[in-house]
């Protein structure tokens, strides 16, 4: 078994955009908890880093939108940010060009992915990255799913997809860390942003938790974008990372709404069955 | 209305420096290339946050915009509430999906208070609630 790591985190711009604005208490607990997540990848002995992000309209738009798209280079570029606004200087994080194609071709299998010799890292990605591997000394594999440009995959698409992932990286010998980056409940960059539905945040984290596949799947877009806004359809990163953590049960390390930063701050991890 | 055309200039010009410098020399000149009604080209030349908003701008897209303009994030959040509250609900886009009808409309569908009042976007009810609930730190459900 070569999936070392499975984890979630939020990966909201204020976070480090707004650090100043928000309650310092709060901001000093989440980055602890950063802190912490990023000893636990660096413990688990990764190699490689996967992160299923949401990006917002920074690679992928439109005119050719893919559902699921992974990165093929060598190294990536970010923020695609202004630095000053988003609070995180420009970087060239390290690819795997050779390992992302074949995780690539062993997912190809069974789920139909774009894949992309480019990449610019959003906020999405970004602020992951600052707090997890600040001196980009880990090998990165960006994973796209569209949650922002309706249609959007259905769920259980997307925990096909999170399977075909775990069955890609346990046929390749690396050891790799795998990271889900998203909101659940918020509803960023609009005249809510700062709303958070924090009865629902942690009803959809007992699931994910529990890993109850049959429960995660039970949302569909429309009651999703009712009760949890546009930026509760990045759940759909979570989910991937439960199909990929199949069988295992998860441990909620934060949870705290910090309404400056847009979104109920999250960090967790599944322990991973041996 | 072509809120597709309007998105994908925002989307250029967020994501590539050339863009941005064309866009700076000159902002009408920078939209030739796209299908635009004569309203959109002078909401994305003015620029007009709020009718940018209402004709469906992808906030993800706007927010990288107003930023462009050095919007401070507190008049951002206040130049959609006003667009809404001047020209109506949003018109097209994700948006629309539920029928958006602006901020206080939408906290009494969620049966929460509104937090219009603060740019900060710091919350009275819901900070109230985390405070009852408390954290929950290395919780394990």
């Amino acid at each position: 078994m070569s999936l070392v790591y499975a984890g979630v985190c939020s990966h909201a711009p204020g976070i480090t955009g707004r650090a100043d604005q928000a309650d310092p208490d709060a901001r000093d607990r989440l980055y602890a908890a950063y802190d912490r997540q990023r000893q636990q990848i660096a413990d688990s002995g990764a190699e490689a880093l996967i992160v299923i992000a949401a990006e917002h309209f920074a690679n992928f738009f439109m005119d050719n939108m893919p559902s699921f798209a992974i990165g093929m280079a060598d190294h990536y570029d970010g923020p695609i940010e202004d630095a000053a606004w988003l609070g995180i200087p420009k970087f060239r994080a390290p690819g795997n060009r050779d390992l992302s194609k074949r995780l690539i071709t062993e997912i190809m299998q069974t789920v139909d992915v774009a894949y992309a010799e480019e990449w610019k890292f959003d906020h999405g990605i970004a602020v992951p990255l600052h707090f997890l591997t600040p001196d980009f000394d880990l090998p990165v594999i960006p994973v796209n799913i569209n949650c922002q440009g309706p249609p959007l995959a259905p769920l259980h698409r997307v925990h096909a997809f999170g399977q075909a992932i775990r069955r890609a990286v346990d046929a390749v010998p690396e050891r790799i860390a795998l990271l889900g980056t998203g909101g659940i409940s918020h509803w960023p960059a609009t005249p809510d942003s700062g709303k958070i539905n924090e009865a629902w945040d942690r009803d959809f984290l007992d699931r994910w938790a529990r890993n109850d596949t049959e429960a995660l799947l039970d949302y569909d877009d429309l009651s999703v974008y009712a009760e949890a806004g546009q930026g509760g359809f990045e759940i759909r990163t979570f989910v991937a990372v439960s199909g990929a953590a199949d069988g295992s049960t998860g441990v909620v390390d934060f949870y705290t709404p910090i309404p400056i930063f847009s979104v109920g701050c999250t960090i967790a991890h599944y322990e991973l069955a041996a | 209305m072509s809120l597709y055309y309007v998105q994908k200039f925002l989307y250029q010009l967020n994501r590539d420096e050339r863009v941005q410098r064309e866009y700076a020399a000159d902002r009408r000149a920078a939209l030739g290339d796209y299908e635009l009604t004569d309203t959109e080209v002078e909401a994305l030349v003015a620029p007009d946050i709020g009718l940018l908003f209402h004709l469906g701008v992808n906030g993800q897209i706007l927010m990288h915009f107003a930023a462009l303009h050095q919007i401070p994030w507190g008049d951002y959040l206040q130049l959609m509430r006003d667009g809404i509250a001047e020209h109506g609900p949003v018109r097209e886009g994700v948006y629309a999906m539920t029928g958006y009808e602006g901020v206080d409309a939408h906290a009494a569908a969620l049966g929460q208070t509104s937090n219009a009042t603060d740019g900060g976007g710091n919350l009275g009810a819901v900070a109230d609630d985390r405070a009852a609930a408390g954290d929950r730190e290395g919780e394990r459900p």
